[in-house]
């Protein structure tokens, strides 16, 4: 049964990550997109961590792909715009990276020490929300407090680039 | 695996999707009925006694209507719009408790779908879901007026949501718990519900609730007499419906979320818990159609003003007054 539901859901996660690389059209990809998290969460919530399932879709599913399809429509790409300006050193300089990643994760797996750890060996706690909040608060303090400068300078040039063009 | 444990599950679920999707369509009823009362009208009256049978008639009509679908359509997103409304809206009603355990059979039944220890943050990702359907309505229509709806509305509720948020921070605050059961047990007497505790909190969930659904006074996303219907213009038959079926579900789930988190869930003297859950949803639910019969519709700019200007420092405010006092 658990293996039937993780088999569906990492099916439908790399599917629809597929289709989201491969779909033309932009719109149908963020909500490919959407699907992939949604897929992602399901694989949380079987690790038994329904928090970081939860959140997954809260703020990815919820929020982040809401503002991007609300980006798209309000630009309205049309077909014949594509691949006009892709740049292709860009292109270049994407797919070592993603070649690297690839060579990098191959090697994890092979290289990969002791067994396989199932649902059962998860400390009783994993991705609870103590736990997420401890360890947000001791051990990633830094990186989570340089995240929210990070937040609140993007958050601060948004208000700067639109009201600079109301004064217009 | 225990079988028992696994037939009493699907029950359940059966049991509440039944009960919700009956609401539903007699919600339609309650709301003509209502709405005529304001305007002194009768409302239906042919279709049964006082027009009680009108939502099946609603419904064989709906499903035998032709199912057009425009020519300039984007098929697949135009035809999984209604599904994307319908089924966010049911699916937070999982986690709301609507009785105490009972014990049945030897076996100890709690009256709730699934008892989960982040259940109000399940909540919010579900209802934050729902907004996908308007904007896949929208877009794939491919017509000024259903993509101007789908526009309106991902803005309203991305502004109204974090107002909600806020509002629940509040709850979760007072009580220090995720779980709806929890929460709900920690208003067991009618003086510590926290609509009394923190009726500022109440106010703004309400108001945000009510953006949420898409309801007047903020139902600018179907503004009839600038958008034609919006984001469900270009829609017919039972795919129309679906959207209706979507946004009534959606008003009893937030009926029975508001109830479960500032109305004490199902606790009450006397009558059945069952009971108690079920008047208090219903008391929201008048209410909703009262006011939609009562109130104008707000300005398009005057709802964003509103959202970000009044609700949004209001709530960020009671959340830093409320965890002042826990301190």
């Amino acid at each position: 049964m658990e293996l039937a539901v993780f088999i569906l859901a990492a099916l439908a996660s790399v599917g629809c990550c597929l289709m989201v690389i491969t779909q033309k059209n932009p719109v149908r990809a963020v909500l490919f997109l959407v699907m992939a998290f949604v897929a992602q969460a399901v694989l949380f919530v079987q690790l038994s961590a329904l928090f970081v399932a939860v959140l997954q879709i809260v703020v990815y599913a919820g929020a982040i792909m809401v503002l991007f399809l609300f980006v798209i429509m309000l630009l309205n790409l049309r077909r014949d715009e594509f691949g006009k300006d892709s740049h292709s050193f860009q292109r270049w300089a994407a797919m070592i990276l993603a070649g690297a990643l690839a060579v990098e994760l191959i090697l994890v797996v092979v290289n990969r020490t002791g067994e396989a750890t199932g649902v059962s060996t998860c400390p009783a706690d994993f991705g609870s929300v103590e736990s997420v909040g401890e360890l947000l608060f001791t051990k990633y303090l830094l990186p989570f407090e340089a995240t929210s400068m990070l937040l609140m300078a993007a958050l601060l040039g948004a208000v700067v680039l639109a009201k600079r063009k109301l004064d217009d | 695996m225990n079988w028992t444990l696994i037939l009493i599950q699907v029950v359940k679920v059966i049991a509440v999707f039944a009960v919700l999707l009956t609401c539903c369509a007699w919600m339609t009823w309650l709301e003509r009925k209502l709405v005529a009362r304001i305007q002194t009208r009768l409302g239906p009256m042919n279709t049964g006694y006082q027009g009680l049978l009108q939502p099946i008639a609603d419904m064989f009509k709906l499903i035998f209507k032709e199912d057009i679908t425009p020519g300039h359509v984007d098929k697949w997103i135009y035809n999984l719009a209604p599904l994307a409304a319908f089924i966010p809206a049911t699916l937070s009603i999982a986690v709301v408790p609507f009785g105490d355990s009972i014990t049945l059979f030897g076996e100890r039944i709690d009256l709730v779908i699934s008892n989960l220890n982040v259940g109000i943050l399940y909540v919010l990702a579900v209802t934050s879901l729902g907004v996908y359907a308007l904007i896949m309505a929208g877009w794939s229509s491919n017509s000024k007026y259903s993509l101007l709806g789908g526009l309106r509305s991902a803005a309203q509720m991305i502004s109204y949501e974090i107002g909600m948020g806020l509002a629940i921070v509040v709850v979760v605050l007072m009580s220090g718990t995720l779980n709806l059961v929890e929460i709900v047990d920690k208003q067991s007497s009618v003086l510590d519900w926290f609509v009394f505790k923190n009726p500022v909190a109440f106010v703004i969930y309400f108001i945000c609730a009510i953006a949420e659904t898409n309801r007047n006074p903020f139902d600018l996303p179907e503004a009839e007499s600038e958008l034609v219907a919006g984001y469900n213009t270009e829609y017919s038959s039972m795919k129309f419906g679906m959207f209706f079926v979507g946004e009534y579900a959606n008003m009893i789930t937030v009926g029975a979320i508001a109830t479960t988190l500032f109305f004490g869930g199902w606790h009450g003297p006397i009558l059945p818990p069952i009971v108690w859950f079920a008047i208090k949803v219903a008391v929201f639910e008048v209410f909703f159609i009262w006011m939609r019969g009562t109130l104008p519709r707000l300005r398009y700019d005057q709802l964003m003003a509103f959202g970000w200007k009044i609700l949004l420092p209001l709530a960020v405010l009671n959340v830093l007054v409320t965890a002042f006092f826990k301190l």
